[in-house]
């Protein structure tokens, strides 16, 4: 008697997941269904396909690098420890921590490691700067190529390079690759305070003191 | 059912990109981006990973309150040694009882089935005929129900399939035909398979018209949509059974309905079946059971309670075109049964999703960044690019 569930997730792990994340008890175990539910392979580790499975994930424009947060350099596989982990930056913040004793570690919920979470996600190559590269990067994955655009380039292929940018000029929607460079040039200079023409994590955060990070970066987990 | 993991927002893109951006003061918001625009896109991704309305409907629904099956037992805690001697007594009397009590019936009714249609077929096709036929297999499909203790309760009968049209209903399982045929005779449609349902099969279709294809027919879809149209045509045959959404979901939603059923013509007959799941869980995982193993747990629950609603025929409309006519039958059922509606298609159980689902994101997310042209008669002398962020 007993399911497959909790039978493989023990008390102290439970107990130290909850202390390194901050999520309660049965939001731990429900996660943990979670967990399996997606575990298609049934071996306790997610592997990127796993993730793919689910389609309101695959057609989010950022999918990708957001299954990429999951997963520690050069590995293909995540436990349930790194889940939750990746899973506590979305925590909301409650009120009674944010008075706690400020010489232990900041939280992994805390509204500079929510925006941390956010800016790993641009800066790909991890050298702790958003490059103008590395922010058209993810531009481009977020306006991808317009839909007609996509058919039609689809349809042409064989036809010459300038009859599919004269198309191109044509069709609704379209942001080009100068456009997007230009946008990615203007947000590099709203937010460049030492002019080294990228973004770092300090620039990163006074750019976005005013947002309500705490609000917009949090998953609203019930009981 | 259990309450849900997390509460999403429910904010259309336009909204909370609109609720990010506010930070930015008037002089720069010609901006067209924001390096917080992608927090949108994050959040749902992360809320999708931990509760998405898609992968949860391809497993049984979770119960509120445990009904003694450990099958719908997820997570598991002792709870006190008298549910457990409850529980004991509960597998005693489900399998050493009702369980050789329901396989005999089953093994009757089906055995009846191939009789009694084997034997009316011998008989030349006339009103004799056709009455027979349907006495065999009402009778059949009767046992087998009483082989699964089914209790069925059929609302609205005024409303029941007539001769010449299409039924169509919401797929949980292969049991739906056994429920649907209980209260009246339908032409089957499906695959020809081997062995036993082959055998079963062949001998149905020499009593009555049903309509069975070949593995290499089911994938021209002229073939198919031909064949149906000349069954319904010939008014004096059964309704056709289909199941529009093609897979088996688990009856706390009704998925895409294939608009190829709604392209035949003739007069749609919707029926919404609602299983209560306390009773005994009714959905067909067939990643995780095959067909003989889910009619032996069928076989071991407590019981098959269901809810049969026939709703009013549906024609097409005028300017209506197929899958908007799919939609609107889908709503109906959903409506009466009290499933949620979706938009998302069944087949996403095995298959990935499609491209342009992708593309329309962006493409919303795309007029975000150009923004709205202002109209000609507004002149600016400012800039040549006049674009407003949003409305």
């Amino acid at each position: 008697m007993g399911s497959r569930a909790s039978t493989l997730l023990r008390e102290e792990e439970i107990e130290e997941i909850k202390k390194e994340t901050g999520f309660s008890h049965s939001q731990i175990t429900r996660l943990y269904s979670r967990f399996t539910s997606l575990d298609k392979g049934e071996n306790g580790t997610l592997s990127r396909e796993d993730f793919q499975r689910i389609p309101e994930l695959a057609i989010n424009p950022l999918g990708d690098r957001i299954i990429n947060a999951f997963f520690p350099e050069g590995e293909d596989q995540v436990n349930f420890r790194g889940f939750m982990r990746t899973l506590a930056h979305f925590r909301p913040i409650e009120d009674n921590e944010k008075n706690k004793d400020p010489t232990a570690s900041e939280p992994l919920n805390s509204r500079t490691n929510k925006l941390l979470f956010a800016f790993r996600l641009y800066d790909l190559d991890r050298d702790d700067k958003i490059s103008r590269d590395e922010l058209l990067q993810v531009l481009r994955m977020m306006v991808g190529l317009n839909m007609f655009v996509s058919q039609v380039l689809r349809m042409m292929v064989g036809l010459n390079m300038f009859v599919s940018q004269v198309l191109r000029m044509m069709v609704g929607v379209n942001i080009s690759d100068e456009q997007l460079g230009s946008i990615a040039d203007r947000t590099i200079q709203e937010a460049d305070q030492n002019g080294d023409n990228s973004i770092s994590f300090n620039e990163f955060i006074k750019v976005l003191e005013k947002v309500d990070v705490e609000q917009k970066m949090s998953i609203r987990f019930l009981h | 059912m259990l309450t849900r993991l997390i509460q999403r927002e429910g904010g259309s893109m336009e909204q909370e990109m609109g609720e990010l951006r506010r930070y930015r003061t008037q002089s720069i918001s010609r901006g067209e981006f924001a390096l917080s625009d992608s927090f949108y896109f994050y959040r749902k991704g992360l809320e999708s990973i931990v509760d998405d309305q898609v992968t949860q409907r391809f497993s049984s629904e979770e119960l509120v309150s445990w009904n003694l099956l450990t099958r719908t037992n997820h997570n598991f805690h002792y709870i006190s040694l008298r549910l457990t001697i409850i529980w004991g007594l509960g597998v005693i009397i489900r399998y050493c009882v009702l369980f050789p009590l329901r396989i005999t019936l089953a093994i009757i009714g089906l055995s009846w089935l191939v009789i009694g249609t084997t034997l009316v077929g011998f008989l030349p096709k006339n009103r004799v005929k056709t009455w027979l036929s349907e006495l065999v297999h009402l009778m059949c499909y009767r046992i087998c129900a009483r082989g699964l203790s089914a209790t069925i309760q059929y609302h609205n009968k005024e409303n029941k399939p007539q001769k010449g049209g299409i039924c169509v209903a919401n797929h949980t399982s292969p049991i739906d035909i056994v429920i649907l045929a209980n209260d009246g005779c339908y032409a089957m449609v499906g695959q020809c398979h081997g062995g036993l349902m082959g055998v079963i099969q062949r001998s149905m279709v020499r009593s009555c018209p049903h309509v069975w294809f070949e593995r290499s027919e089911m994938r021209d879809r002229h073939a198919v949509t031909s064949r149906l149209r000349a069954h319904v045509a010939a008014k004096t045959n059964l309704p056709i059974l289909i199941f529009p959404e093609g897979t088996c979901i688990n009856n706390t939603s009704v998925m895409m309905f294939k608009k190829g059923s709604f392209e035949i013509g003739g007069t749609i007959y919707p029926v919404a079946i609602k299983y209560d799941p306390r009773f005994g869980d009714a959905f067909w995982n067939s990643a995780k059971y095959n067909m003989v193993s889910y009619l032996l747990r069928m076989m071991t629950s407590w019981a098959i309670v269901v809810n049969v609603w026939y709703l009013p025929p549906m024609t097409r409309e005028e300017g209506e075109d197929a899958a908007q006519f799919a939609n609107r039958v889908k709503s109906a059922i959903a409506h009466q049964g009290g499933l949620l509606d979706m938009a998302w298609d069944g087949s996403l159980k095995r298959d990935k999703v499609k491209e342009e689902f992708k593309e329309q994101q962006q493409k919303m997310y795309s007029s975000m960044v150009v923004g709205k042209k202002r109209r000609k008669s507004e002149t600016f002398r400012k800039d040549n690019q006049d674009t407003v962020i949003l409305e």
